[in-house]
């Protein structure tokens, strides 16, 4: 790629200090007593949180800002947002931009859901008449129409992160920031914001994301930047940072993690703990999964197996993981996985994320891209709709292959 | 705060939002809603009324005392108001400072509007009291509007500095409550100036009137109720600038508090 892209934000040089008194500070009798004081001892500590970042994002780029608590990743998009102003340094953001920090920006828990629509909108910049206009579709999209006439306060976290969404992407601004919000809502819901983002991806806009969702980053981000004690210690292409990530947390956990990763494009990986064999049978009907795994050394009792079927477009369309029913899939060694599922894809080319990890998440055994690649012709049969779910089946056995 | 951006057609939007919010939020499960606005007024004229008016006679043989004494109480409410919700206004929207950047003050008028809307009902019923009075309306009463104006440009600058100064000193507002019912004493509100004449001198009411509420508050019902019933600034001296004092503070404290507002609104964010 010749043409040079455009820069949506620029960060130069960018620091953030935060005084944290003491004790009570914020008196009257802190600033006499403090007069008074001779030698006077400052009521407060600094807090270097932003240690002189650089970076740039270009416009399109779907940007992904990782790092562990409390290594300055909300401050840096609290400062991106102009939220916080910099000690020192610059931020230059070109094109409007919407922060997304947390559920619902100025929500009232003693407004009906209705009144904090427009409530919502007006601090997004919109007029009572604009949003009049845009009410039915934030309404249907958060999948609310029941609820518009009750307080607030009536609904679950997942309505308020609906509505809010629902909301903030009627904003059409050109940067949008989002800080851990595909944390929560249901799997359909989530779904949608994945096809929203696809959608961003295509119109050019750029969208950074706060998270600690490895998958997730890989999944959606084309760069990101890790930060570490408010610098940044991995910058480069998502799936670099993602793993720079992961290896930053084994070490300083002893979390069992797979460090040596083998992976061919045809669907043979192996980790430390794991061997494993994905093949597929491709119809106009169906896409049947033969998936193989063995292990090398024991994983916990109730280890999961998930597969998920990415678009080109960045959106995950498909995602299965064995769940309470099938916890003992792998307590046959080797053993064999069949999933069958209805072929209702739309058309493109696929990629295949696979994971073996812990219930708890405690410890990764593998996780893995493009690994496996195929296409799905145009069709005219089968429209896709996000709504749908394929009809999937699936039998877990030992494996025929060389079975005990 | 460039002036053309302050009311921009987004802050419009936002400040009208806030300020039906506010209204909504203030009344919510209580019966008689935004009648409050109006009862509350009304019964506090009342109390006063009979207290100093009927018992304690304070206003024998002022014409219109009765009304002169409800105008003052009204816009002492204001002042009140205005004052004390534009001063809690950033600490109480903290939620929303801390997840978006908009503009600050926008929320400091808001707080400051819905005081101004129930001004606005409250002088209605003033207005219907002087009819059964039967005050006659002047010329003067084409000044009110323009004191009006300056009532609320000194409680909007007052608002600014409180505000701005609560976020860091949390003291603020005990100190501003007491200061104001000082100053409701040091107001010729529930007392004539005449009675000040009458039992400490001019001088008393010469340093009375170097209080710019004072003086706001006189100009209001004089030229309400026409200015020979009531003793202004004027009266009182023709030094030209012990008449402009009071109008100096009002300019140097709104000058000050939009100074000290800018300056301190960047940190509001991690301050709050």
């Amino acid at each position: 790629m010749t043409t040079k892209k455009e820069i949506a934000i620029s960060i130069e040089n960018l620091h953030k200090t935060f005084r944290l008194p003491h004790e009570q500070h914020s008196g009257l009798k802190q600033m006499v007593i403090g007069a008074l004081r001779r030698n006077r001892k400052k009521g407060y500590e600094l807090h270097h949180v932003l240690k002189g970042l650089d970076f740039e994002i270009e416009a399109g780029d779907f940007f992904g800002i990782v790092g562990r608590n409390g290594s300055g990743k909300s401050t840096l998009l609290k400062t991106l947002a102009g939220i916080y102003s910099p000690d020192k340094g610059a931020v230059q953001v070109n094109g409007t931009l919407v922060p997304f920090i947390e559920l619902g920006v100025g929500f009232n828990p003693e407004l009906t859901g209705r009144e904090n629509v427009f409530l919502n909108g007006a601090l997004l910049g919109f007029s009572r008449d604009e949003m009049s206009a845009m009410y039915e579709d934030i309404v249907k999209f958060a999948e609310l129409a029941k609820f518009m006439d009750q307080k607030l306060k009536n609904y679950s976290s997942g309505m308020q992160v609906r509505l809010a969404f629902s909301i903030a992407i009627r904003a059409n601004a050109d940067i949008l920031l989002l800080d851990e919000v595909l944390a929560v809502g249901d799997e359909s819901f989530q779904r949608k914001c994945f096809q929203y983002f696809a959608e961003l991806k295509k119109n050019n806009k750029t969208v950074i994301l706060v998270t600690h969702d490895m998958d997730a980053v890989q999944r959606f981000c084309d760069k990101a930047i890790m930060i570490e004690k408010g610098k940044i210690v991995a910058s480069g292409r998502s799936s670099e940072v993602a793993q720079k990530y992961r290896e930053l947390f084994a070490a300083d956990s002893n979390i069992p993690q797979s460090t040596t990763k083998k992976q061919n494009r045809d669907g043979t990986i192996e980790t430390d703990f794991i061997q494993a064999k994905i093949n597929l049978r491709k119809t106009s009907e169906k896409l049947t999964f033969d998936i193989t795994v063995r292990q090398k050394k024991p994983l916990k009792e109730d280890s999961i197996v998930a597969l998920g079927l990415i678009r080109d477009t960045g959106e995950q369309v498909f995602r299965w993981a064995s769940d309470e029913k099938t916890k003992d899939v792998l307590s046959f060694d080797p053993a064999h996985i069949t999933l069958e599922l209805q072929n209702i894809f739309p058309e493109g080319t696929y990629d295949i994320l696979f994971v073996v990890k812990s219930r708890d998440r405690s410890e990764d055994y593998g996780t893995f891209t493009d690994i496996l690649q195929f296409e799905i012709e145009s069709r005219t049969d089968h429209p896709w709709d996000t709504y749908w779910k394929p009809q999937e089946r699936f039998t877990i056995e030992p494996s025929k292959v060389g079975g005990r | 705060m460039k002036l053309s951006n302050i009311l921009s057609r987004q802050n419009r939007i936002l400040l009208r939002e806030l300020v039906i919010t506010d209204f909504k939020l203030r009344y919510q499960g209580s019966v008689l809603g935004y009648i409050w606005s109006l009862l509350k007024p009304l019964m506090l004229f009342a109390i006063m009324f009979v207290v100093f008016v009927h018992f304690m006679r304070f206003g024998a043989g002022i014409p219109h005392f009765a009304i002169s004494l409800l105008l003052g109480l009204v816009l002492w409410t204001f002042f009140n108001e205005s004052t004390n919700q534009g001063m809690q206004a950033i600490v109480n929207r903290g939620d929303l400072i801390r997840k978006i950047n908009f503009p600050k003050y926008i929320i400091v008028i808001s707080g400051t509007i819905s005081a101004l809307i129930n001004l606005g009902l409250n002088l209605l019923v003033v207005f219907v009291f002087m009819m059964f009075d039967g005050v006659q309306i002047g010329w003067s009463f084409l000044l009110f509007p323009v004191t009006l104006v300056i009532i609320y440009a000194f409680s909007l600058g007052l608002a600014f500095f409180l505000a701005a100064a609560y976020v860091k000193y949390r003291d603020i507002s005990h100190l501003w409550e007491v200061f104001l019912q000082g100053l409701f004493y040091a107001t010729p509100i529930i007392y004539p100036l005449q009675m000040v004449i009458d039992k400490g001198g001019d001088f008393a009411a010469q340093i009375l009137m170097l209080s710019p509420i004072a003086v706001l508050f006189q100009q209001a019902r004089a030229d309400v109720l026409g200015h020979e019933y009531m003793i202004t600034a004027s009266q009182l001296s023709d030094n030209i600038f012990y008449l402009a004092f009071p109008y100096v503070v009002v300019a140097s404290v709104i000058v000050l508090a939009i100074f000290y507002f800018k300056k301190n609104q960047k940190y509001f964010a991690e301050r709050v």
